[in-house]
């Protein structure tokens, strides 16, 4: 596609990565059809093409963003289906990422929209606060009905349903490491997974020891920064990224194999710390080798010789996450896993549509989010499962909150196949 | 410089525009209707990006009844009507212009009925292509027409452009399979044409109506037929050492009154683009390939295959390779698929969609690819060789004013070579902008001026689609 850039505006090396994306893109159109608001709306700026467009406007003429504009970049998900289909290879999460810093640079948001996004910036990359926060959401939650009445009282209402009911759940014993092992991993602890479901890492641990993987202690890191990240707080993303690269790098230049990460949304992040950091000269190299040493743990376990599970009858519907099936482009092996572990795997129909939960989506577009979530829902329903299992925690959270059908994380279904505990809410059905 | 001109907008209109705004407001709800520059700018081209321009106003009605409503408003208002389904048109058929309204269709998606005993489905006209299949594919049916932009483009466009794709070798262009059509004319009169059985008393409207690029009315709703599918299909794919080759490998295979499903040719340049993408197994060290297809039994493909491999066989073909696999065939019709949106990762292109009599293909390809080179420029060919309709990808740099002039004429050039041997200006794309000023080269004055009349009768004041089509000048009104 013809662009319009001067030199000036190509000098900035943001501006000039944007112009190469936007001259790879024909406006086909192919990205309308597998855009989850697009198949809601009908509307082309609801679409990726529609966006690129709008931001292509919008970069070129060096024009702060505007109301209409912020409108529709914010009702995209960044679920990335756009890239899965796109066949000239445009780079749509680099652009909008683009997109939402400039909108974060030159746009004034509305004050209880600032003051939501503040508030979720401030808490949910940090554990301590999250798990207080959490406690608060719980005594909220008969206040949830006033909501509806203040300004973006929609949006709070929809944060304070998607607070646990019944506190978080157990966390189940860990084994101890069996002598020294020859592979060593690190595994992300992160932020807000870690609060909502400690379990998922105790379960990758438990798998990884009777592996013979060492899981090496990191005790710096946290939030990978995605979750500011897409809300275009780039600097404050960055800060997460530079943080969690020097909790590594030590263990990485003492021969590290991978940097084990649990939570889809947050890999497709690290696995960009290359390109995020790409300006930053103290930083480019390190980025660079922790993005490839970033592995989903069904990605990682995928590669070794995992035993073949004892044939149970059970019935999972496996819901890829967008971060793995289009950010990561991670299709079969957690299913391969899922199989050779004994479970009766089915593909959902739709499953390249978002189920809405998209990091702090659910909660900035409620709206959007639960429209995306029933027709997830009953497009799972179809499929007759006994458990959904997913790689990521927002997923299990979104979908968890439209179904009574048990939702786990893989990891969860593979360690228990191994013979770890039964999976948190699975008890009832557990054969 | 970009050669196609557009009518100069008519300032009595643009200077009413508030007043028009508001008129449209009196009949479709505030989020139907799109007004803010910075939000038509989505609308104001489709994918021959080359040309935009933006609308007055853009609307999307939810339905039959609001399309008549905004298109009598427009009519009462005296302005100008674009249609647009998903605007995938190569051929600039919904770009609009300054004084004219463009009209959607895309949120009208909903399947309406599917009669499996008459093996017909009645849709909205905004769903896409492929959904009309999916919608019947759990029954054992399909939709047959499949152009290469079938994921997104609407059942609205394929009636407007007449779309084939690469399976209409058996199965027929779109003409061939939609039964009947509900369609909102320029006053907002709305009109059932045709039925829901392959033929109906009086004269055939709905003949005239398919293809006729969004000058006759609106259509909001059709009835399909469905096809059901085979028992099984598989594609083979043939490297040849030169295009010639390929060429009268096709010519043959129709020579000797086989009709695969689909016959596609891809030279070097498209099958390294679309393997990079698909990673489907093309052979990478010929220069041509075709991928043809048969379907039926298993004994049946096997003795289709056999025939055509014998043909190919003594047209010197070097790499002969089957699908293996269900996956393997989805990821060689993905690749070809792709062939345009792939193209956009190695340059910018323009598409040209033009037709020729098969047995004219070897001619055409060297005389082809001499009418490019000779602009400085280079081709990629990927085309429904079966029913001779090639789709030249010109390749130049979108952001040289003088690449792009050249592309053009080279464009032409090919163009009018199609129809010195014997074909035509378009396949499927339709005329749109794009070849618009070509319609002298194709037609008699006398051929263009009974068109122009019939034209005429349903839309008298040019008001649909005003600047496609016909050239601007001769129009009778």
């Amino acid at each position: 596609m013809q662009t319009q850039f001067s030199a000036a505006q190509l000098a900035d090396s943001q501006t000039r990565e944007s112009e190469k994306i936007l001259r790879s893109c024909v406006h086909c159109g192919f990205c309308t059809a597998t855009c989850p608001t697009y198949l809601l709306e009908g509307d082309e700026r609801d679409s990726p093409r529609g966006r690129i467009y709008l931001i292509k406007d919008m970069l070129e003429n060096d024009k702060p963003a505007s109301k209409e504009v912020v409108t529709h970049i914010d009702r995209c998900l960044s679920c990335l289906s756009c890239m899965t289909t796109c066949p000239s290879g445009v780079n749509y999460m680099h652009l909008v990422d683009h997109a939402r810093s400039h909108i974060e640079k030159t746009y004034r948001r509305p004050w209880h929209d600032r003051l939501l996004r503040r508030v979720l910036a401030a808490i949910l990359p940090y554990p301590s606060r999250f798990r207080a926060a959490l406690t608060l959401g719980r005594l909220g939650r008969p206040l949830a009905p006033l909501l509806g009445r203040v300004p973006g009282g929609d949006r709070l209402k929809a944060m304070v349903s998607l607070v646990p009911v019944g506190g978080l759940p157990r966390v189940g014993a860990e084994p101890a490491q069996q002598g020294s092992c020859t592979r060593r991993v690190a595994i992300l602890g992160g932020c807000a997974q870690k609060v909502l479901d400690p379990e998922i890492n105790a379960a990758t641990r438990r798998v990884l020891a009777r592996l013979g993987v060492g899981v090496v202690p990191v005790p710096d890191e946290g939030c990978c920064g995605a979750l500011v990240h897409h809300m275009g707080q780039e600097d404050k993303a960055l800060v997460f990224a530079r943080r969690n690269i020097d909790a590594w790098w030590p263990l990485i230049e003492d021969g590290l194999e991978a940097i084990i990460i649990t939570a889809s949304g947050c890999g497709t992040t690290i696995k960009d710390y290359g390109f995020m950091l790409r300006e930053d000269p103290a930083y480019r190299e390190k980025a660079a080798r922790v993005s490839a040493l970033a592995r989903d743990i069904t990605e990682y376990l995928d590669g070794l010789d995992l035993p073949e599970g004892r044939g149970d009858t059970l019935v999972v519907a496996y819901h890829s996450a967008c971060s793995m099936q289009h950010g990561q482009q991670i299709r079969d092996e957690p299913k391969r896993l899922l199989q050779r572990a004994g479970y009766a795997v089915r593909d959902v129909p739709e499953g390249h549509i978002c189920c809405g939960s998209a990091g702090t989506y659910n909660i900035l577009q409620p709206g959007f989010a639960s429209r995306l979530r029933d027709r997830k829902v009953a497009n799972i329903e179809r499929t007759k499962p006994d458990v959904i299992a997913t790689g990521n925690i927002g997923c299990m959270t979104q979908i968890g909150s439209g179904t009574d059908i048990p939702i786990v994380h893989t990891i969860a279904l593979i360690d228990w196949a191994m013979g770890g505990p039964v999976p948190n809410g699975l008890e009832r059905i557990a054969p | 410089m970009t050669h196609i001109q557009f009518p100069i907008p008519d300032m009595t209109i643009t200077d009413r525009r508030e007043e028009i705004i508001a008129a449209l407001a009196g009949v479709v709800p505030e989020e139907c209707l799109i007004v803010a520059t910075d939000q038509m700018r989505a609308f104001e081209t489709d994918a021959l990006t080359a040309y935009r321009r933006m609308p007055l106003a853009v609307v999307l009605p939810r339905s039959t009844e609001e399309v008549s409503a905004v298109m009598a408003c427009c009519h009462a208002a005296g302005v100008n009507v674009v249609p647009r389904g998903a605007g995938t048109s190569l051929a600039g058929g919904a770009i609009p212009q300054e004084d004219a309204v463009v009209i959607g269709v895309s949120k009208l998606n909903r399947v309406l009925d599917f009669d499996r005993k008459s093996r017909t489905i009645t849709v909205e006209t905004g769903i896409t292509n492929v959904a009309v299949s999916a919608a019947v594919a759990p029954e054992g049916f399909f939709y047959a027409p499949d152009p290469s932009s079938q994921l997104a483009c609407t059942i609205g466009g394929n009636i407007g452009m007449n779309s084939g794709g690469a399976h209409c070798l058996k199965y027929g262009v779109t003409s061939n399979n939609v039964l009947g059509v509900k369609v909102v004319l320029n006053d907002g009169t709305i009109i059932d044409l045709g039925g829901d059985a392959m033929d109906v008393p009086g004269l055939n409207l709905l003949g005239l109506l398919i293809g006729s690029e969004g000058q006759l009315g609106i259509v909001t709703e059709a009835t399909l037929r469905i096809i059901p599918t085979a028992e099984g299909a598989r594609p083979v794919l043939f490297g040849f050492d030169s295009s010639e080759e390929a060429g009268a490998c096709v010519a043959a295979i129709i020579a000797a009154g086989i009709v695969p499903v689909a016959m596609e040719f891809m030279d070097r340049p498209a099958i390294e683009i679309c393997e990079a993408f698909a990673k489907a197994g093309y052979p990478l060290d010929v220069e041509a390939m075709l991928i043809i297809e048969v379907e039926g039994s298993d004994a049946e493909v096997d003795a289709s295959l056999a025939r055509i491999i014998a043909i190919a066989e003594a047209h010197g073909v070097r790499v002969i390779k089957q699908s293996r696999s269900a996956l393997e065939t989805a990821q060689i019709w993905k690749g070809r698929k792709s062939a345009f949106g792939a193209t956009g990762r190695v340059a910018d292109y323009i598409c040209m969609d033009g037709t020729i009599p098969t047995g004219q293909l070897p001619f055409v390809l060297k005389r082809l690819g001499e009418i490019v080179a000779g602009y400085g420029l280079r081709v990629a060919n990927v085309f429904h060789a079966g029913d001779g309709n090639l789709h030249p990808l010109i390749l130049f740099d979108a952001n040289d004013p003088e690449d792009q002039a050249r592309a053009e004429a080279a464009g032409n050039d090919i163009l009018k070579l199609c129809v010195e041997v014997g074909g035509c200006l378009t396949g499927e794309h339709g005329v749109g902008i794009e070849k618009r000023d070509l319609m002298g080269f194709q037609f008699t004055k006398a051929d263009l001026d009974q068109q122009l009349r019939v034209r005429a009768a349903f839309d008298p004041d040019w008001r649909l689609n005003p600047a496609k089509v016909f050239p601007l000048e001769g129009r009778l009104i």
